[in-house]
C-alpha cells in the first residue's frame, strides 16, 4: 500500500485511543513488574529496598519454583498432545463423511465457547471422589480415584478439563486443514492400490503438518496463560504442589502470600517466555508464507 | 468419495458419534443435577437421571439469589457479563479498526514505533501482569466498576494486527480513485473501508464476544461487590462456600446459564466464526 492520505493530526487523533490503552494498562504495569523484580517490599508496602537480582537468585534456588516448571511442562505437553492426537481423529472421520457432517462439526465445536473456570467445575463434579459418576464407576472398576489426596488424579482431572475445551479449536483447524489437501493427491494415491490407512500416514499427514505445528505452539500457550480458570475453580494448585502451573504461582504468590518481589520476578520470566513463543509462532507463520 | 468402504463409514460415524457424546456428558450431568433438591447431592452418585425439582432450583436462580453466598440473582449477573463482553468487544473493534486505519493509510513521524507499541500488548497477557496491572487499575479508582472491567482488556495486538492485514491488502486504486472524486480521509473511512471489512469485523466480533464473557482472573480481582459480579467468576465463589453446604444444584444451573450465551453465538453464527477463527490464526 504506497498510496496514503496526507494529514498531519487526524492520524494522531487515531491512533492515539489504542496507544492510551496500551501505556496505562499494558506498559505501565510491565514496567512496574520489571521494576518491583528488583526491589524487596514489605508486606503492607510501607517500605522497600532495592536488592538488585535477589529475587531472581532467591527464585531459581526454590525448589517449588522448579516443581511448578515441571508441573506447567508436564500439563502443557499432556493437555497439546492428548488434545491434538483426539481431535486428529475425529477431525479425519469427519473429513470422510459427506452427508451430516455440518451437524457433527455443530455438535464437536460447542464447547470452544465454554469458559475455562465453567468446564473445570463440570469436570469436578464429575470425579468427585464421593458422589461423581466417572469416579464411582472408577471405584467400581477398582481403581482407586482421590483427586483431594493424590497428585496424580488431580493433574489427570486438570488435564481432561483444560483438553475437553481446546478440543473444538483442534479440530477445526484440522478439519481445515484436510479439506485444503488436493483431491487429486489422494486419488491418484488411490488409485496406486494404497489404502486409507497408508494414505494417511504417506499423503494426508505430512501434507498436515504444518497444521499440527501451528496447533502444537497455540495448545502450549493455551496451557501456559489461558488455563488459570481451570485449576482456580478446581484444585487451586493442589493437593500440595502437585498442579501449581507458573501463571498460578504468579498469582498465588502475589495476591494470598504478599510476596510482590517475588512475584514480580515470576512476572518478568513469564514475560520472556511469551516473547519467546510470539517470535517461535511468527517465525512459523513466515515459513508457511513461502509454501 | 474416492472408494466405496462402507466398514470405514460405519466405524467413522461411530467414532465421531462417541467423540460427541464424551464432550456432551459434563452438560448432560450438569442438567440433570439442576433438576434435583440440593439434598439429592452426596449421599451415593450424582443423579443421572431427571429429577422433579427444576422449576424450583431455576426460578430460585433466576430470580431470587444466586445462592452460596451470592446474593444478587443471576439475571443481573448475566447483565454484567454482558455489559462486559459487548464493551470488550466493541472498544476492540473500534480501537483497533481506527488505529490499523492510521497505520496503512497515514505517513506521521514514529509511525512503526507505535506499531511496536501495539504489538508488545501481544507479549502480555493479564494472566503474567496481574498484580501492577490492578494496582494501576486500583489508583485510577476503577475497582468495582464496569469501566474497570472493560477497559484495562480493550488494548489488541491481534485485532490491529488482523485489520491491517485486511487494509493492507486492498488495492492502492480506491484511495486514488476516492481522492480524485474528492472524499476526505474520513469519508473514505467510512464510506469505502467500512463496508468492505464487513465480514471481518462480524467474524472478530463473535470471537472477542466470546473472549469478554469468559474472563475469569480479571473480574474475579477486580470485583468485591456482588452488584458487578460477572457470571463466569460467580462459580469461583459459589464453589468456595464451606465443603458440606455446597448447592450443587443451583452451581449447576448458573454453569448452564453463564455457558448458554457464548455457545448459542458459537452454534448461531457458525460459519461466520469458523471462517474467522481459522483465517484469523493463519
Amino acid at each position: 500500500m504506497t498510496v496514503t492520505f496526507p494529514h498531519k493530526t487526524l492520524p494522531w487523533l487515531l491512533i492515539a485511543p489504542q496507544l492510551l490503552v496500551t501505556l496505562i494498562f499494558f506498559l505501565w504495569p510491565a514496567g512496574q513488574a520489571i521494576e518491583q523484580a528488583f526491589y524487596q517490599e514489605d508486606a503492607f508496602g510501607l517500605s522497600r529496598e532495592f536488592v538488585a537480582l535477589e529475587n531472581f537468585i532467591e527464585l531459581l534456588q526454590d525448589p517449588y519454583y522448579y516443581n511448578s516448571i515441571g508441573v506447567t511442562l508436564v500439563f502443557s505437553m499432556a493437555v497439546a498432545v492428548s488434545g491434538l492426537s483426539i481431535a486428529l481423529v475425529l477431525a479425519t472421520m469427519a473429513d470422510r463423511i459427506i452427508r451430516g457432517q455440518m451437524v457433527y462439526q455443530t455438535l464437536l465445536i460447542w464447547p470452544y465457547a465454554v469458559a475455562p473456570a465453567l468446564a473445570g467445575v463440570l469436570w469436578w463434579i464429575l470425579f468427585d471422589p464421593a458422589q461423581g459418576p466417572i469416579a464411582l464407576w472408577l471405584e467400581y472398576m477398582g481403581i482407586e480415584w482421590d483427586h483431594f489426596v493424590n497428585g496424580g488424579d488431580a493433574m489427570i482431572l486438570v488435564v481432561i478439563a483444560a483438553t475437553w475445551k481446546q478440543i473444538s479449536y483442534n479440530f477445526l483447524f484440522f478439519l481445515a486443514g484436510l479439506q485444503a489437501i488436493p483431491r487429486s493427491l489422494i486419488e491418484a494415491a488411490a488409485i496406486d492400490g494404497a489404502g486409507p490407512v497408508r494414505r494417511f500416514w504417506d499423503i494426508v499427514f505430512p501434507l498436515l503438518s504444518p497444521t499440527a505445528f501451528f496447533l502444537l505452539v497455540m495448545n502450549i500457550v493455551y496451557a501456559f496463560f489461558e488455563t488459570f480458570g481451570v485449576i482456580d475453580a478446581t484444585t487451586a494448585g493442589g493437593p500440595g504442589q502437585s498442579t501449581k502451573i507458573l501463571v498460578y504461582k504468579v498469582y498465588e504468590d502475589g495476591f494470598v502470600g504478599l510476596d510482590l518481589g517475588g512475584s514480580a520476578a515470576q512476572s518478568v520470566i513469564l514475560m520472556m517466555i511469551v516473547g519467546l513463543m510470539t517470535v517461535v509462532q511468527f517465525r512459523f507463520i513466515e515459513r508457511k508464507v513461502q509454501y | 468419495m474416492i472408494e466405496n468402504r462402507p466398514w470405514l463409514t460405519f466405524i467413522s460415524h461411530s467414532v465421531l458419534i462417541l467423540g460427541i457424546i464424551a464432550v456432551a456428558l459434563p452438560i448432560w450431568v450438569a442438567i440433570v443435577a439442576s433438576t434435583h433438591p440440593a439434598e439429592a447431592f452426596g449421599q451415593g452418585s450424582v443423579p443421572l437421571w431427571f429429577g422433579n425439582y427444576a422449576t424450583e432450583t431455576w426460578q430460585t436462580v433466576l430470580f431470587s439469589a444466586a445462592g452460596n453466598g451470592v446474593d444478587v440473582p443471576v439475571w443481573q449477573m448475566m447483565f454484567n457479563s454482558l455489559v462486559m463482553a459487548l464493551g470488550i468487544a466493541f472498544g476492540k473493534i473500534v480501537i483497533s479498526l481506527i488505529s490499523a486505519y492510521a497505520i496503512v493509510f497515514f505517513r506521521f513521524p514514529f509511525r512503526s514505533l507505535c506499531f511496536w507499541l501495539i504489538f508488545m500488548t501481544l507479549m502480555l497477557p493479564v494472566e503474567v501482569r496481574i498484580l501492577p496491572t490492578y494496582e494501576v487499575v486500583a489508583k485510577l479508582n476503577l475497582l468495582n466498576s464496569y469501566t474497570g472491567l472493560a477497559l484495562p482488556l480493550i488494548a489488541s495486538a491481534t485485532a490491529t494486527f488482523l485489520f491491517r492485514q485486511a487494509f493492507m491488502a486492498m488495492p492502492g486504486e480506491l484511495v486514488e480513485a476516492a481522492r480524485m472524486d474528492g472524499a476526505g480521509p474520513i469519508r473514505f473511512f467510512f464510506d469505502i473501508l467500512l463496508p468492505l471489512t464487513r465480514t471481518n469485523i462480524a467474524a472478530l466480533f463473535v470471537i472477542l464476544f466470546i473472549y469478554g464473557w469468559n474472563q475469569y482472573l480479571w473480574p474475579l480481582l477486580i470485583t468485591t461487590d456482588d452488584a458487578y459480579y460477572t457470571l463466569v467468576m460467580s462459580i469461583k465463589r459459589m464453589v468456595s462456600v464451606a465443603d458440606g453446604a455446597i448447592e450443587w444444584n443451583s452451581i449447576m444451573a448458573t454453569t448452564i446459564l453463564a455457558m448458554l450465551p457464548p455457545v448459542a453465538v458459537v452454534i448461531g453464527m457458525q460459519k461466520i466464526f469458523v471462517k474467522g477463527l481459522v483465517d484469523s490464526e493463519k
